[in-house]
């Protein structure tokens, strides 16, 4: 039962001849950031951690979609939610995300018609279907999950389906990046680069790093191509390099997907956005351009929500910046469980804590 | 009658349900306890114990690649009997139809739970319907019970299960989840995704009629392989050890599951049993399986161990051990 370019990176043969290859050349301390609850959750469900030499750390970063929304993003979309005919639509994570108000699940059961989709182009079908009620597709997610949104909002546009909309809540990747940095909170030697995030927008849009001096390897997500970008990164340590390496090049391109950008460029522009433990980033959101702006949910529905905060005792905002790990938070499995979530760390498959929860990084006794 | 539609009279217990009994029912489960159409069936009275359950189905869509509602209520309920080691002799059924379902989809749901009975050998001996507004349920819903009998031989009990005992599962992992999950969602590459939705008993009653050494089984239904696993290892006080490379899944399910970052070891099986065997037996009872057509890719897949008590350690791949835990809430699809 082999899966063809799947079972191939995987080989574990090969994986310890690479393991082998690490441990031989990584010197010193090194601290490594995977950028994607991608990564991180293949790094614990391989078992790839415990692989590697207790001198090489990895930190797992804000990557995940879901984690970084705001509160006061998931209240808006709440009240969106509960107008008068709306169907709200999202991807299955953001529906069990605590809000303030409780979740969109707690909004389902009390009423409001909040659904599931897997894709947006489903949000314009079922858009099309209920021609008289609006259907509001929640969007989260980074460069991966924009194009996409974006088409679903051009294929409205041509179809002349007036009752779909999009709020927005896009983020984008690079400037997370640089505001992790800037914040000097954590100090990397190197970072994991997201894979089909840089699928999308090049190995180009990283560039940047180097005036940190801090070097980058892209990555896929099974456990040779993860085990390929730490190699390349603990070499680029070696060599006092900070370039942009792409060990994922079956997948990532220089220039990424010039259609999935220009389909991105054409809806979206870049604005300000807030990110849950980062804060509000300029230029680090896609809101809805103004040629779009019928399509545009925070124009056509404005809801008024005050800002709220964090979930008390949650620190979902520091483990998406790689400053504590799930293990330190003392809400962990004790309080905060994926049946009962404190914060969306804990909530979403990418989740750095549903990671670590699922994958059990609890000591085993021998 | 192929545009016949279910109406709420169908439920109320006047001609057109006395229709239904005579037309549907009794026509395609008929057997002398039923027949008789009493207030209860009378049955007779069995020496040994009795294993007696229940369960409800509610799936969408109601027809699917390997089955439909009525083969996955027949199915779902003797299995339940079967991981007890009882043999299911009879089934109840009871219908919650949404007014205005076609006629002819009950008859091909009624049509699969008396074909799935009578392959297995089970007989329906009495059942319910009833109908309800438009909107206020989704085509049909179905409740079983059934009832089976345990041999006086057979004691079957996760508090059975000791130190070295070897761990086996009947087939492949994670066919009916996926196959449900990408039918329902529309997702295109699902034509090669078949629930495994099957009737245990034979298997199990041919592994227990040959075999004195298992001690405990179960069916890894919701919640899927690593569930049911730590569920036996918590009953059991001991802990598992599971090697990833010898657990079978089809080449199809991994695809999707790998497509949609679903982990194959929580997705649903309906057909599949994890069997816990002490060791002088378990390749005798492999080999039996093996020769049974609903276990041809069974597979020892482990062993119980004295450390980590309550816990299933997984060994990856990449030869790395880990802890296994239970499916926390739904498994949903990544979004990027």
């Amino acid at each position: 039962m082999v899966m063809k370019f799947i079972d191939e990176f995987r080989d574990p043969l090969l994986v310890r001849a690479l393991v082998e290859d690490i441990r031989r050349r990584a010197h010193g301390p090194l601290r490594l950031m995977e950028f994607c609850g991608g990564h991180t959750h293949a790094i614990l469900r391989f078992g790839i951690r415990k692989l590697l030499p207790s001198h090489l750390e990895m930190l797992s970063g804000p990557g995940c979609p879901v984690c970084v929304t705001s509160s006061t993003g998931l209240d808006q979309a709440m009240a969106m939610a509960e107008i008068d005919g709306v169907i709200l639509t999202t991807f299955g994570d953001m529906v069990r995300v605590p809000g303030r108000r409780g979740s969109l699940q707690k909004a389902r059961a009390e009423g409001a018609d909040v659904r599931i989709v897997y894709s947006p182009i489903d949000a314009v079908a079922l858009a099309e279907k209920n021609g008289s009620r609006p259907v509001i597709f929640l969007g989260v997610g980074f460069e991966t999950t924009a194009p996409g949104v974006a088409a679903s909002i051009l294929q409205a546009h041509n179809q002349g389906i007036k009752n779909y909309f999009v709020f927005s809540l896009h983020k984008l990747t690079p400037p997370a990046t640089k505001a992790i940095l800037d914040s000097g909170e954590v100090n990397l030697s190197g970072i994991l680069g997201p894979g089909h995030v840089t699928t999308v927008i090049g190995t180009d849009a990283w560039r940047f790093l180097s005036g940190y001096h801090v070097p980058m390897a892209v990555a896929g997500f099974e456990p040779l191509d993860v085990l390929r970008a730490i190699r390349m990164l603990v070499d680029q340590v070696n060599e006092g390099q900070a370039r942009v390496d792409n060990a994922y090049s079956r997948s990532v391109l220089p220039q990424g997907n010039r259609t999935a950008l220009a389909v991105m460029n054409e809806v979206f522009e870049p604005c300000d956005a807030d990110w849950r433990g980062l804060g509000s980033l300029p230029g680090s959101g896609l809101c809805i351009r103004e040629k779009y702006a019928a399509f545009d949910a925070s124009k056509v529905f404005p809801v008024v929500v005050t800002p709220s905060p964090d979930p008390p005792g949650c620190r979902c905002g520091e483990v998406l910046q790689g400053v504590i790990s799930p293990l330190d938070c003392s809400l962990f499995r004790r309080i905060c469980t994926p049946e009962n979530p404190v914060g969306p760390c804990m909530v979403s498959a990418e989740g750095t804590c549903a990671a670590y929860y699922q994958f059990g990084e609890t000591r085993l006794e021998d | 009658m192929k545009t016949e539609k279910i109406e709420l009279a169908h439920g109320e217990g006047a001609r057109l349900t006395h229709e239904l009994i005579s037309r549907l029912f009794k026509h395609y489960f008929s057997n002398p306890y039923l027949d008789l159409l009493h207030d209860a069936a009378v049955l007779p009275n069995p020496n040994g114990r009795l294993a007696f359950t229940t369960d409800s189905y509610v799936i969408h869509p109601i027809f699917f690649a390997g089955g439909d509602i009525g083969k996955l209520a027949v199915c779902g309920t003797i299995n339940d009997l079967s991981m007890v080691g009882a043999k299911p002799l009879y089934l109840t059924t009871g219908y919650i139809l949404e007014e205005g379902m076609p006629y002819a989809d009950l008859e091909r749901v009624v049509c699969s739970m008396a074909g799935t009975a009578k392959e297995a050998g089970v007989e329906i001996v009495a059942g319910d319907t009833k109908v309800v507004e438009r909107g206020s349920a989704d085509k049909i819903f179905i409740n079983t019970a059934g009832i089976g009998w345990i041999s006086n031989e057979v004691n079957l009990s996760p508090g059975n299960i000791r130190e070295g005992d070897k761990i086996i599962v009947s087939g492949s992992i994670g066919d009916h989840g996926m196959a449900i999950l990408c039918l329902r969602e529309g997702l295109e590459f699902s034509t090669s995704l078949v629930s495994d939705c099957a009737p245990l008993n034979g298997l199990v009653q041919t592994i227990l009629g040959r075999h004195r050494g298992v001690r405990a089984m179960r069916d890894p239904t919701r919640g899927g392989l690593a569930t049911a696993l730590v569920e036996l290892a918590q009953s059991s006080g001991l802990g598992f050890e599971v090697e990833e490379r010898c657990v079978p899944a089809h080449e199809s399910v991994r695809a999707a599951c790998e497509l949609l970052g679903l982990d194959v070891f929580y997705v649903a099986n309906e057909g599949k049993l994890i069997l816990i065997v002490a060791p002088e037996e378990a390749e005798a009872v492999l080999r039996t399986m093996q020769n049974h057509p609903l276990g041809r890719e069974a597979s020892m897949i482990g062993q119980v161990v004295e450390r980590h008590p309550q816990k299933v350690a997984l060994k990856t791949i990449l030869g790395v051990r880990r802890v296994m835990e239970m499916l926390a809430g739904a498994q949903l699809p990544r979004i990027c």
